[in-house]
């Protein structure tokens, strides 16, 4: 057992240092579109984005460690993002850089690295849940076109992405519902597609129903095989790497509250002083660090070969924990002061508090809510019976 | 960076499950339970000659020289058997002295810790369970080149078996006036007793002191500032206490989920239903989360004290409160069985029960966690 970094790994963090420290002055506005664009030329120059990607198709080729310690030290300086392509970077890019024909690849990854437009991810079904292998939409072969008929919903930012990337069902008479899905590269602009942005209760919109009505999407935009969409899925979603980028955020949010708890009160004395609020921030402090040191602790069992089975699903839960629990400790440390939004004069820190303790749903239901991840975790890993 | 337990350590484990299954089952343990000593004084002495007893004493005072880790490895798997020894405590005797010992001292005393001929204890606590400089109140009276002392430590673990003693005590007044000593078990004026407790696989009782001599050569560093090495040593209790709380909660759930698959009930096993699996599923995330923060807390013993205090705590603070909850969970979802004394779960509940306030509850915990953070 060793925590410490190889000298070539810590040189590699002396060089994320310098490069933030003359690229991300403490003053940087994080809102500025300038900044921003100038900010994304530069470590896109650097071949950050897409860091672990291969170097032949524009990547940076670059290793797990490393990776995590340049997440690690970006999350410490509250840097933007690494690319500004959201999903093309999280889903799209990995699963084209795996199952893309040579075409594919030259027409979408450089964009994807340069950030050019967003992506978006056709999974989700209205009646289908965390049962998404049960999907229904359909795609129909004809001639060189596939013809798509169906809907999708809680697509993020589909009503900002040019392209999406869609799984419908290609053969309904196949044997397991996880074969005869197929993985399509939509254009949005392709008639027939109609998105329908969906309120949030926080008052933003940042998901969206999208219907397809005879939508033809040519075979060339097919990913993989057809009938193969659910192993390109995936096989995405297993190259989400570790969490540390997460962990080191949620150590922030953490500072912030133990702030927030030293500017207000509790039955007339500093809340910090008040021993349930020590505490608690002190369990929200045991629970990121048990998912900074878990996170650690399956790393390095990728890094020695080993399989993983569904540990992630471990941080998985702490994280949706945490986010409400913190976003609603906030809340409670604000008082009745809480309920004064953006917009009010009134409001804390100007209103963000109740945002975000209005946003969590966003973290802890996309991607498998908690009780899907405890049924993981029992069927998968303690192998009880399936429901 | 490597996370994760080498191939030695492995081996280590292996070496000791494959001998606590064969020489001490659950069955075995009941047995000890009942009897005076309440551990087995035959394999206390194979203990010693497979080196466990002084795993983490150099080899130049009798021992295998290993590091906390190993010591971890060893402590999940007794923790996993309920395993009745002193070990713990004689570890902890050892690292008082290791820590704060002279060479003469550590050489007059180690030997006979590693090769189990003498069996160690800590006795720090009072009456007032306080993990403080306040909390120890028991004064020495100066006599010439000696303390002498009176007075009674509380809550001594394996206060029946151990012949030595290391005793926190007073020295005068001021805030952190604090000697740590040497005492003989067999001394004028030292009597230790074994008191009747709810988990019978850890022994605790009480030492009573009536004027018993601390000479000069047996203190452990300067009189007066031992504070610091006190703390030290809470921190190690807490990381010991630790590691035996993960491998009893691993085998709380596993005994949990074997009987969820086998009993029957509605014409299912009663783990198919989400009010059974999901319990589970949340013990498996906290033993899963109690040894990240544990490894990383005996990692920083040999390689980051600076670390120490703050990592201790996140671990003793997370166990005490999940390995609670995994002994009443894993009873309550046996059913009426799992509180009959026929079935195994309730032990492990016991032992939930024992290791909550051992060297500081959740509470405290979070709360030294809070001050270190700044509040």
């Amino acid at each position: 057992m060793d925590f410490k970094f190889t000298p070539e790994e810590e040189a590699f963090r002396d060089e994320v240092r310098a490069f933030l420290d003359a690229n991300l002055p403490a003053d940087a506005n994080r809102n500025d579109f300038a900044f921003i664009a100038e900010w994304s030329r530069k470590v896109r120059e650097k071949r950050w984005v897409g860091f672990s990607w291969p170097k032949e198709v524009g990547g940076g080729g670059g290793g797990i460690v490393e990776q995590v310690i340049l997440k690690e030290e970006m999350a410490k300086r509250h840097a933007p993002p690494l690319g500004t392509c959201f999903m093309g970077l999280a889903w799209v890019g990995p699963s084209i850089v795996q199952y893309g024909t040579e075409a594919q690849k030259q027409r979408f990854i450089p964009d994807i690295l340069d950030g050019k437009y967003q992506w978006c991810t056709g999974y989700s079904e209205p009646a289908v849940g965390s049962d998404l292998a049960a999907l229904s939409c359909k795609g129909e072969r004809e001639g060189d076109v596939y013809v798509v008929n169906g809907q999708k919903i809680w697509t993020s930012i589909a009503m900002w992405s040019k392209w999406m990337i869609l799984l419908v069902r290609t053969d309904a008479s196949s044997q397991s519902k996880h074969d005869g899905i197929t993985c399509l590269l939509v254009e949005m602009s392709t008639p027939g597609i109609e998105v329908r942005p969906i309120q949030n209760m926080s008052g933003t919109a940042m998901f969206a129903e999208v219907f397809f009505n005879d939508v033809r999407v040519p075979v060339e935009n097919r990913l993989g095989a057809e009938g193969q969409g659910w192993q390109v899925t995936v096989s995405a979603l297993a190259s989400e790497r570790s969490s540390i980028a997460e962990v080191t955020a949620m150590f922030r949010k953490l500072e912030e509250l133990a702030e927030l708890a030293k500017k207000t009160t509790r039955n007339g004395a500093p809340a910090a002083k008040d021993a349930r609020v020590r505490r608690q921030l002190a369990v929200f402090e045991a629970k990121i660090e048990a998912m900074r040191l878990n996170g650690l602790r399956y790393l390095t069992k990728q890094l020695r070969g080993e399989p993983l089975s569904s540990e992630t699903s471990v941080n998985k839960l702490h994280r949706a924990e945490l986010e409400v629990e913190m976003g609603d400790f906030a809340l409670e440390l604000l008082g009745s002061a809480h309920q004064y939004v953006r917009g009010a004069d009134e409001a804390v820190d100007g209103g963000r508090w109740a945002t975000g303790a209005l946003n969590w749903p966003e973290v802890v239901i996309g991607g498998g809510t908690p009780n899907i991840q405890k049924n993981i975790i029992a069927e998968r890993i303690l192998h009880l019976p399936k429901d | 960076m490597d996370f994760g337990f080498s191939e030695e350590q492995d081996l280590l484990r292996a070496e000791v499950r494959k001998l606590l299954d064969a020489r001490c089952p659950l069955e075995q343990v009941r047995k000890l339970m009942a009897t005076e000593p309440g551990y087995s004084v035959e394999l206390w002495s194979e203990l010693a000659e497979l080196g466990w007893l002084g795993l983490t004493i150099p080899e130049a005072f009798g021992g295998a020289g290993l590091s906390w880790i190993d010591f971890v490895v060893l402590l999940e798997e007794t923790g996993r058997s309920l395993f009745p020894s002193p070990l713990v405590s004689t570890t902890l005797a050892a690292a008082a002295i290791l820590d704060s010992g002279s060479e003469e001292q550590k050489a007059r005393w180690l030997p006979g810790l590693a090769d189990g001929t003498r069996i160690g204890t800590l006795a720090l606590l009072e009456a007032s369970d306080l993990i403080a400089p306040s909390g120890i109140t028991l004064l020495g009276k100066p006599d010439g080149d000696s303390f002498l002392l009176s007075g009674r430590k509380h809550f001594v673990a394996d206060a029946g078996a151990a012949n030595l003693f290391v005793v926190a005590f007073r020295t005068g007044a001021g805030a952190e006036d604090l000697a740590l000593a040497v005492l003989d078990g067999g001394a004028p004026g030292v009597r230790a007793t074994s008191q009747a407790t709810m988990d019978q696989t850890k022994r605790v009782g009480t030492l009573a002191l009536d004027g018993a001599r601390v000479p000069k050569s047996a203190l452990l560093g300067p009189p007066g500032r031992a504070w610091p090495a006190i703390e030290r040593l809470f921190d190690r209790g807490a990381i010991a206490t630790t590691g035996e709380m993960i491998g009893a909660a691993e085998a709380a759930l596993a005994l949990t989920v074997q009987y969820a698959k086998d009993r029957i009930q509605f014409g299912h096993p009663i783990g198919k239903y989400q009010g059974v699996k999901h319990p589970l599923a949340e013990m498996y995330v906290d033993v899963e989360s109690t040894k990240s923060l544990l490894y990383y807390a005996a990692w920083a013993l040999g390689e980051s004290p600076a670390e120490v205090p703050r990592s201790a705590s996140l671990a003793k603070a997370y166990a005490s409160d999940a390995f609670a909850r995994i002994g009443i969970d894993g009873v309550q979802l046996h059913g009426a069985v799992g509180y009959t004394a026929e079935y195994d779960i309730q032990l492990y509940l016991k032992r939930s029960k024992w290791a909550r306030p051992a060297f500081g509850d959740s509470d405290f915990h979070y709360e030294r966690v809070a001050r270190l953070g700044g509040l």
